[in-house]
């Protein structure tokens, strides 16, 4: 129960932070393999907090050990100033939105959600109204009465964050709870969930591999590679700002520029939005990196085209144009013209 | 060959043995409860009479036989259950994949020794002279001996792996998660087991106990090796499948009749679509 996860803050504590997350020197490993090395973090009260990462990065397993489900192997947790490193998972203030949603299949939709509270000794009629405003938070009070199984996926997802919700829990934690989902329903689902995350105020730590995802609904992101953290902050500051050369080419697509063309001789990173695409006979600019080359391949993707540009110094560089010409007007440039590639030097990444 | 005749090929042997064997003889089984024997020359004749079902109505023995043996299934079963249960989750749950696999090796072990062997072997540990007695024996304790206990414990011994096997299964077959999600949901592990691994694993526990059920129904070897006086329905059948057939006919379809109604009243369940 929730109640005794209220422990005596040892020496080592902070001032408590409701929904802090404080992860210090975590490891884990199983067996040989090492899932998590060393990990630093702390989330703030309140944040929306994605952990970013390809499978097997450690992203998960971080989750995991924030909920309980898995031990540390070093290093602690502390969860609003308390250390809760020891705590097993019935007894630690966050609540988890699983992967694939975890609903019982034996219970109805109105038991799922009101799970959490009949463990906690609320009374039936209480708990039934409690239920009734969690469904209608999450407008599904017309499946109450149904089983997990009768529901779709967008559905099922929804009554997890509801269940999960309904004991107002000062950290929630999401495992990747959009990935079953088609891409259109993700992307409400999305906007659904930033929406609830403003209303409830509560610290979300929401894990994911779907670069976009991050970005889109995040406060702070972490990126996870190797089962460490490779860069921590805002999207801007990750996508635009990679680094270390994983991020830059996690989080879309990058320009990565060695370090004898770069403009203070430090490797680089450049994002194909940032780079102009000009013809060969522009003069170069002042305060840019600037290169001739050919177009060797355009791609249509919709919004934007992108053109890959074999540079005469033997470096590929992918410009991306917004299609802001006449919808019915080809694009400026075609494979085999040549053309010149620049970008301004601080719109580039040093990348350590 | 065309599609009958396929058809032909793959169930002909089955139907030969269902139809010739299987039920041909459950009929003749039933004829004969209503046929009579002769009560000077022992010799069964062809008829149509009550009689053997008014004779085991009317002597209170068949009826107090029949109470006993429902009990005795009845308590086998839930001692099955008992076991199987914590049992099948620290298999699934708490042990490690090596001791899991000696375990289920354990648990089907039983099943590998002949029947009279593991009968031989609870009636060398209940005896007057065996184990139990002669080390409790100084405490001034004494083991159940030859009794409807010892009935109980090794028809148990024999049918737990039935009931072991299929719950240990069912248990490892619910996704991790639920656990997890139980867990995190603020629940202890006592909690968890009651209010979501026993109703979902409730199909592999009644199938189980179909086999536990059914099986010491139809037994009598027990009894009359581990069982001291005590008589099941077996030991009554057994008794009169030479002098009397009609009356041991007649008597058979009481664990029929059980196993019937038993069977109905699970049916609702689903339980039987899952074996």
């Amino acid at each position: 129960m929730h109640a005794s996860a209220q422990q005596a803050p040892s020496t080592t504590d902070v001032t408590p932070a409701p929904g802090a997350v404080s992860l210090a020197g975590v490891s884990k490993t199983f067996g040989d393999f090492t899932a998590v090395e060393a990990l630093d973090l702390d989330v703030k009260p309140g944040e929306f907090l994605s952990m970013l990462g390809p499978s097997g990065s450690g992203k998960t397993t971080v989750l995991r050990m924030i909920a309980g489900f898995e031990n540390v192997t070093s290093g602690s947790i502390h969860l609003s100033g308390v250390d809760v490193t020891q705590v097993p998972p019935h007894a630690r203030q966050v609540n988890t939105v699983f992967q694939d949603y975890a609903l019982f299949p034996h219970f109805t939709i109105a038991e799922n959600v009101g799970y959490g509270l009949r463990v906690a000794g609320v009374s039936r009629a209480e708990r039934a109204t409690q239920v009734g405003v969690a469904l209608e938070q999450v407008r599904l009070s017309a499946v109450a009465d149904r089983l997990p199984h009768q529901l779709s996926g967008g559905q099922r997802q929804r009554i997890a964050l509801a269940r999960a919700l309904i004991l107002r829990p000062q950290v929630l934690l999401l495992d990747e709870p959009l990935g079953a989902l088609d891409k259109q329903l993700r992307e409400e689902m999305q906007i659904e969930l930033k929406q609830i995350q403003r209303e409830v105020g509560i610290t979300f730590i929401f894990v994911t591999h779907d670069q976009e995802e991050a970005l889109t609904l995040s406060d702070r992101v972490a990126v996870f590679n190797n089962g460490r953290v490779e860069q921590v902050g805002t999207a801007r500051e990750v996508y635009e700002f990679p680094a270390t050369e994983f991020v830059a080419r996690f989080l879309g697509l990058s320009n990565l520029i060695p370090a004898e063309l770069s403009a203070d001789g430090v490797q680089s990173s450049v994002r194909p939005e940032r780079v102009r695409l000009l013809t060969a006979d522009t003069a170069a600019s002042a305060g840019t990196v600037s290169l001739l080359g050919t177009v060797s391949e355009t791609v249509y993707t919709g919004p934007t085209t992108r053109f890959l540009v074999d540079t005469e110094s033997g470096v590929r560089v992918i410009a991306e144009r917004a299609n802001d010409h006449h919808p019915s007007a080809e694009s400026a440039f075609a494979r085999g013209d040549r053309v010149r590639v620049e970008w301004t030097t601080d719109h580039a990444s040093r990348i350590g | 060959m065309n599609r009958r005749a396929q058809l032909s090929a793959l169930l002909a042997l089955p139907m030969l043995w269902l139809i010739g064997i299987y039920i041909f003889s459950l009929v003749m089984l039933l004829v004969t409860a209503f046929w009579v024997t002769d009560p000077f020359t022992s010799k069964v004749k062809p008829g149509f009479t009550l009689r053997n079902f008014e004779q085991i109505i009317a002597n209170p023995a068949y009826a107090t036989t029949s109470l006993r043996t429902l009990g005795i299934a009845l308590a086998v079963t839930v001692l099955s259950i008992l076991i199987s249960v914590p049992l099948g989750i620290f298999m699934a749950k708490v042990a490690s994949p090596k001791l899991r696999a000696i375990l289920a090796v354990a648990i089907t072990l039983p099943l590998w020794a002949g029947y009279l062997v593991k009968i031989l072997a609870m009636r060398i540990t209940f005896t007057e002279e065996g184990f139990f007695n002669s080390m409790l024996g100084p405490l001034g304790i004494s083991g159940p001996g030859f009794s409807i206990v010892t009935v109980v414990l090794t028809l148990t011994y024999l049918w737990l792996p039935y009931m072991a096997v299929p719950v240990y299964t069912a248990i490892r077959q619910l996704p991790p998660n639920l656990f997890d999600a139980s867990s995190d949901l603020g629940a202890g592990a006592g909690f968890t087991i009651r209010t979501v691994v026993l109703p979902l694993i409730k199909p592999a526990i009644i199938a189980g106990s179909i086999f536990t059920f059914s099986l010491s129904l139809g037994d009598y070897i027990a009894a009359k090796f581990v069982g001291g006086s005590t008589q099941m329905i077996g030991s009554i059948i057994a008794s009169n499948i030479n002098l009397n057939p009609p009356i041991a006919a007649a008597f058979s379809l009481v664990p029929i009749a059980f196993v019937v109604i038993y069977l109905l009243s699970v049916q609702r369940t689903g339980a039987l679509e899952r074996m």
